[in-house]
């Protein structure tokens, strides 16, 4: 076993603030314990951090220090929500994550090791990953998860892997690690044993009726003498989050970068469930409860982080928002399973329809849905009814409609105008910048009788004085006008 | 100097040989330039075009005098034979409907097919960037000048930039009044002169400007046996000869 574990020192103050960029200028801010004036400080972001402010200090110690501190009361069921999203993300590594009481995040990578190309890889991927996230998190692994939990809590970034060195290495560490309350930790240090390794030397018998057996089970458990099992955690089935912005934002491109990291999060529980968005739901939130929504239709479902955020860029550049947003919210809407594609050397079909299906939703997305069609045929006689738009490669078939009509398609021109242009008439020739030699036809066209469209024409080529080729028809009726239909480029 | 017959054969042979390799170019000569293309479908045309069809990866543009003198016919079988292996055929903009059964009739598979109407000119070129990004598509038609905003100096450099990353062909339409310094690789003037489309070629790689091609497009369409000229007389006369008498 080799446990990796995701210690978030700030997380108290990043549940806040991770929606923002940090700029150096930002404004100091303080979480406390709780709203009354003897709460403590609990995390401290860099500018407050830089006015001398720590976490631990009362609450009037730390704003005599800074004047404009910002406080804020912890959210702890906040915290604990964006706890298990982070383990719901982590099951994408590994398909065994537990949350400690304390707070870690422990992933079980022993079998991930291969398929991430080993640990030193795995350690920097999921470094990054979280750092996507918005999250700065100490990450250390071990035989154990009691060990790799406190490794992680005293910033060391170790990657231990057997167990003689986890003996060495857990040696170091401050003894006050082993037990949770002051008494046993002061009187561990009036022993003078001020690191495990100092403990280890202790008699045991002697340990456990002074301090309990709690912190001989600790050591055993850490070192691996004796058993530590852990709750598996189960991703929830459907997902939804939100994240308060740190400012109120109108801009697009900051609002794109709070809506990513939520995404980043999405795609990760969808990669560990192995499901994809379809309707994926994001709602803005603007001061006065004004919600702006925003839902995303895509034509086969994605947990692609990038092809999501490029779809809800173009979708945000083409919608106004009211005002400044605070929060933003996601909901995964409804989930469809996903299989994984396997890569391969040579673009294949299955590529191919991938990536127009994405073209498609990009166009859309930023052009509206009406801006792009495909075209299909129509078994009609009547030249305009003769096509239908349709989406994008979603014909119902190149053959089946066209087999029905005969073909007459040599006649038919490239363009056809939408809508037919009446032609002048002299000397019952047609006119169109000049006299128009008829060329080819009649070809009669009559149709429609029976749905009140009835058509009634005779269809000719034409050439016009400038040599272009038209197709015009006269009207079999009372008026008998000309008109012309297409232009054979 | 004495030299057989055939010797001097063998030594012809050899210089066709050297002058027909891709690295040498001859001044007064058209180079064979070796660059990844796509057949016309017209054997006149494919012997004046760089690689012997429609360069692909570069941006081509097509002047035209008039809108319906043959443009489209000109790039169909390519863009055709392009749907068939799976490839899409992307239409920015274009200035009447392309009407699906006659496209059908020239051989598009019409799965393969999409029209894309921007509303702006910038729409259009970010269209035609996106279209050229993607892997799917085979071949990206624009019309440009339809509006009468002005294009952005560099941004025909950059779909040209976008164009050379990808093996698609991108063909630009563009009225005969447009600029004439651009940045693509091959530029065409089409027109109609005495029932023909005339096509000259005024820029491409390799160097060279060749005579105009004229290319018969309609013939099949105008030798289709019942409708002649003759019957398309005879019928206008037959209508309106109560018309005539009543005068």
């Amino acid at each position: 076993m080799l446990w990796l574990a995701l210690h978030l020192p700030l997380l108290p103050l990043e549940v806040f603030t991770r929606g923002g960029q940090s700029p150096s200028n930002a404004q100091a801010i303080a979480i406390t314990s709780s709203v009354e004036s003897s709460a403590t400080v609990v995390a401290v972001n860099r500018p407050a951090q830089a006015c001398g402010v720590i976490a631990g200090m009362s609450v009037s110690v730390a704003c005599a220090l800074a004047s404009n501190l910002h406080t804020l009361a912890r959210d702890v069921a906040k915290e604990n929500a964006t706890l298990s999203r982070i383990a719901a993300w982590s099951l994408q590594f590994t398909s065994f994550v537990s949350i400690a009481v304390s707070g870690e995040i422990l992933l079980e990578i022993e079998g991930s090791l291969k398929l991430f190309g080993g640990l030193t890889r795995l350690h920097q991927h999921i470094t990054r990953s979280v750092a996507d996230l918005g999250f700065n998190a100490s990450i250390a692994c071990a035989p154990t998860p009691l060990a790799a939990q406190w490794f992680a809590r005293s910033r060391m970034n170790l990657r231990v892997q057997h167990h003689d060195a986890l003996r060495h290495a857990l040696e170091k560490l401050p003894a006050a690690l082993l037990c949770d309350n002051e008494t046993t930790r002061n009187l561990l240090e009036n022993f003078g044993a001020r690191t495990i390794g100092d403990c280890q030397k202790l008699p045991r018998d002697g340990i456990a009726r002074r301090a309990g057996q709690r912190l001989l089970t600790n050591l055993d458990r850490a070192l691996g003498v004796s058993p530590d099992p852990r709750l598996p955690f189960v991703a929830p089935q459907t997902w939804s989050a939100a994240l308060p912005l740190p400012a109120p934002v109108a801009n697009a491109e900051a609002l794109l970068f709070a809506a990513r990291r939520l995404l980043a999060e999405l795609c990760g529980w969808l990669a560990a469930t192995g499901h994809g968005v379809q309707r994926p739901k994001f709602e803005f939130i603007h001061e006065k409860q004004i919600v702006t929504i925003i839902t995303l239709e895509l034509s086969s479902a994605t947990r692609e982080l990038d092809h999501l955020s490029t779809l809800l860029r173009e979708r945000l550049a083409r919608t106004e928002l009211p005002c400044a947003a605070i929060e933003i919210a996601i909901a995964s809407g409804r989930v469809t399973p996903l299989a994984s594609r396997n890569l391969t050397f040579l673009p294949d079909s299955a590529g191919q329809v991938e990536s127009a299906s994405r073209f498609v939703e990009k166009i859309n997305a930023r052009l509206g849905a009406n801006a792009i069609c495909g075209l299909t045929p129509h078994a009609d006689y009547r030249p305009e009814r003769a096509w239908r738009a349709c989406q994008p490669g979603f014909n119902s078939s190149d053959s089946a409609a066209s087999s029905q009509i005969p073909t007459l398609s040599h006649t038919r021109p490239l363009w056809l105008l939408t809508a037919p242009r009446p032609l002048r008439e002299t000397n019952a020739a047609p006119h169109d910048d000049g006299p128009l030699s008829l060329l080819a036809g009649p070809e009669r066209v009559e149709a429609g009788w029976w749905d009140g469209q009835h058509v009634a024409r005779d269809y000719f080529v034409a050439r016009n004085k400038a040599q272009s080729l038209l197709w015009i028809y006269r009207e079999r009726d009372i008026t008998a006008r000309w008109y012309v239909h297409g232009f054979f480029s | 100097m004495n030299t057989s017959p055939s010797a001097s054969q063998a030594l012809t042979g050899v210089l066709t040989g050297v002058l027909n390799h891709s690295a040498v170019w001859r001044g007064n000569d058209f180079a064979q330039v070796a660059t990844p293309s796509v057949p016309s479908g017209f054997a006149e045309l494919d012997v004046h075009l760089p690689g012997s069809g429609w360069p692909t990866g570069v941006i081509t543009e097509i002047h035209v005098e008039r809108p319906g003198i043959g443009e489209l016919q000109l790039v169909m079988p390519a863009a055709a034979r392009l749907t068939q292996s799976d490839r899409w055929q992307v239409m920015i903009a274009p200035p009447y409907l392309p009407y699906a059964p006659a496209l059908a009739a020239h051989g598009v598979k019409l799965s393969r097919l999409m029209l894309i109407r921007p509303k702006t000119l910038t729409e259009q070129l970010w269209a035609c960037e996106q279209a050229l990004q993607s892997e799917s598509c085979g071949s990206v038609m624009l019309w440009l000048d339809q509006t009468s905003e002005r294009i952005p100096e560099n941004a025909l450099r950059r779909l040209q930039l976008t164009a050379e990353r990808r093996n698609v062909l991108a063909m630009l339409f563009r009225a005969s009044r447009a600029a004439s310094c651009t940045q693509a690789a091959l530029r065409l003037h089409v027109s109609r002169e005495t029932g023909n489309t005339v096509v000259r070629i005024l820029k491409r790689r390799g160097g060279g400007i060749p005579a105009p091609v004229a290319l018969d497009l309609h013939t099949s369409l105008l030798r289709r046996p019942g409708t002649t000229q003759r019957d398309a007389f005879k019928y206008v006369s037959d209508a309106y000869a109560p018309s005539f008498a009543t005068h």
